[in-house]
């Protein structure tokens, strides 16, 4: 069965896509990850200087998930210029990722960063932790969204995704303003909360920031959710993400309305091997249930 | 899905002395470790890093920590009576397979890891040579322990204050030509590790190393361990790697990263 897909002009063998920030800090790791079976790879989100991120722990578990407050630790984008080179060597399309604290910052890291090796670019303006950015930005309004897409598709020729979080009551007027703005695709969703995990030994939280997005198995059902909001609102094509550990974690993001998913967590739990297994659980359960193509499958729940 | 990564509190019940800043912390309770895993220690509201276990036994295990810098220097300040915190044990261990007789290369603070090793290669009846370098006679950690596993210790410092004078690789040469070893184990100073895996390669005998490389998750997520050209974690797929995959890192004894990711030469 084939499962290759077409995601605004970007053509992937299988619809999983490593999510930004797992991983994904080198180009070896994307290859790394490209050869365990992703259709496409996203690079962890990249700034205009260098940031350290915050000190340890940065990322905890518990019994439904994952919880992490990484601070957007990255080389800069000129050691990223130097690191994200002869992208083809990957072995899958290459989603850039790239942030910052306004539409001016956006607009400058797209036009220095962005080449035509990378196959998309995403926007992640739903980061619910480090300030500075992301929600705490005040990046999950419609205008900041509208404004901040506009600033990117205006300086790259690559499709723009814009990354949105599950904590924005009216999500579907986000993707909305991001679909006016030029947007290529939505992608959805970053991590829930911020969250907090106190160790009750020390009477402590974890993380060393304290509070963190959550992600995993105890977000699913509010991916779920959004990317089905998002599909009723918008035209344009959804990755859906957020608590995916299976193919059939899969399919009901699919049936949701997504084109494609996003994979990040669910490596703690199956190593880089989950996205062959996932490829391998998607087809099997359309071969059990008489699915030609994953067309069958997308925005089905709709209807 | 009942995999959770949260930290632990252990009782300090003794703090020695082992050499020049050099001090190990034995901490109540056990692990279930294997030589050449760590653990992620945790000072609240501070940090975490990744240290070696150095000894377990039946009621405790310990590690063997050099103060280098911030977060070390506070671990210093822990008391005997104190809770100290970890997470783990993380990573592959090193493998004795069915091995007769061995030799340990230990360099500073990386000597630790291989102590543990020599401890359960000794009671697992295996013969082990052990050579451990430093800069002079206070800075060589373990050698108490070490005599108390019962190996055959051969120290090395650069001011021939201790032993041989020299480097430990040149004297691993030495003792090479002499003994008949099923496998070299080292972990230490990374160009110490590579001209030991390059002398093992040359005489065409086994080897494994323990790397380190800058950790934050300690379980294969952050991705700020991963190798060139492989891209695969040290926390997860080593810290300890047979020879053959040794030979095919591409960034041994050239670089590592920091915690930004940006890469620094050795
Ligand atoms: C698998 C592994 C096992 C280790 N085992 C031991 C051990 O048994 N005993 C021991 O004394 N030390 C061990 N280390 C090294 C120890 O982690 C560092 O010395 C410690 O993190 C230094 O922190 P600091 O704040 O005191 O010093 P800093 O001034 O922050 O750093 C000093 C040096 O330590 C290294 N370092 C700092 N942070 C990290 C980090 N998060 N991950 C990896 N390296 C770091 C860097 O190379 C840095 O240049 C081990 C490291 C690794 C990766
Ligand atoms: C450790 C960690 C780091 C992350 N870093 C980023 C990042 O740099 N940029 C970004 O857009 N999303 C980041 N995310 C969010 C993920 O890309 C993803 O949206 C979220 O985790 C939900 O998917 P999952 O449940 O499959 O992990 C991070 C998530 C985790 C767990």
């Amino acid at each position: 069965m084939n499962l290759s897909t077409n995601l605004c002009g970007i053509k992937i063998d299988n619809p999983t896509i490593l999510a930004s920030g797992i991983l994904g800090v080198t180009k070896s790791s994307l290859k790394n990850i490209a050869k365990n079976g992703a259709g496409a790879v996203t690079m962890k989100s990249i700034s205009k200087e260098p940031r350290k991120g915050h000190p340890n722990p940065i990322i905890t578990t518990f019994e439904a998930g994952m919880m992490n407050a990484v601070g957007y630790s990255n080389p800069g984008i000129e050691e990223a210029k130097k690191e994200f080179v002869d992208l083809k060597d990957v072995g899958a399309p290459v989603i850039a990722s790239i942030i910052g604290s306004t539409a001016d910052d956006f607009a400058y890291m797209a036009k220095r960063f962005l080449t035509d090796e990378f196959a998309a670019v995403e926007i992640p303006l739903s980061c619910p932790h480090t300030p500075g950015f992301g929600t705490l930005a005040g990046q999950g309004t419609p205008k900041a969204t509208s404004d901040i897409t506009k600033a990117v598709v205006k300086n790259t020729k690559l499709p723009v995704f814009v990354k949105v979080s599950p904590n924005i009551p009216k999500l579907a007027d986000v993707a909305k303003a991001a679909e006016e703005a030029g947007a290529a695709a939505i992608t959805a969703i970053n991590t829930a909360g911020p969250g907090m995990i106190i160790n009750i030994e020390t009477g402590k939280p974890i993380l060393a920031n304290k509070f963190g997005g959550v992600s995993g198995p105890a977000i699913k059902p509010i991916a779920v959710r959004c990317v089905y909001d998002i599909y009723k609102a918008v035209k344009i094509p959804i990755i859906g993400l957020g608590g995916i550990n299976t193919g059939r974690d899969a399919i009901e993001m699919m049936m949701a309305g997504a084109t494609a998913v996003g994979i990040g967590t669910g490596i703690y739990y199956r190593g880089p091997e989950i996205f062959k297994k996932v490829a391998d659980e998607i087809k099997e359960f359309m071969k059990e249930q008489d699915y030609k193509n994953l067309k069958e499958i997308i925005g089905i729940a709709h209807e | 899905m009942n995999k959770i990564e949260q930290p632990k509190a252990f009782e300090i019940i003794n703090i020695a002395d082992e050499a020049d800043d050099m001090k190990t912390f034995t901490l109540k309770g056990t692990l279930n470790a294997l030589p050449g895993q760590f653990v992620m220690v945790w000072l609240p509201e501070i940090d975490a890093k990744p240290i070696s276990i150095a000894c377990t036994t039946n009621n405790n295990f310990s590690l063997s920590i050099k103060k280098v810098g911030p977060f070390t220097t506070k671990l210093f300040k822990l008391k005997k009576g104190n809770k100290m915190s970890v997470q783990g044990p993380y990573g592959k261990g090193y493998d004795l397979k069915k091995y007769k007789k061995i030799i340990c290369v230990g360099g500073g603070c990386g000597t630790p890891s291989v102590v543990f090793l020599a401890q359960v290669a000794k009671e697992k009846g295996i013969d082990v040579d052990f050579i451990i370098g430093a800069r002079s006679k206070s800075d060589i950690p373990l050698q108490k322990c070490l005599n108390n596993i019962g190996v055959n210790l051969y120290t090395s410092t650069d001011d021939g204050s201790c032993g041989y004078k020299g480097f430990a690789t040149t004297r691993l040469e030495e003792l090479a030509n002499t003994n008949k070893y099923d496998c070299i184990y080292t972990c230490g100073p990374e160009i110490m590790m590579k001209k030991v895996l390059d002398f093992a390669n040359n005489i065409n005998i086994d080897c494994q190393i323990s790397m380190e490389r800058y950790m934050s998750c300690g379980f294969g997520i952050c991705g700020k361990c991963c190798l060139d050209d492989s891209g695969v974690c040290v926390c997860t797929h080593g810290p300890v790697f047979d020879k053959k995959t040794a030979l095919n890192i591409n960034e041994l004894g050239k670089y590592h990263r920091d915690s930004t990711g940006k890469k620094i030469a050795f």
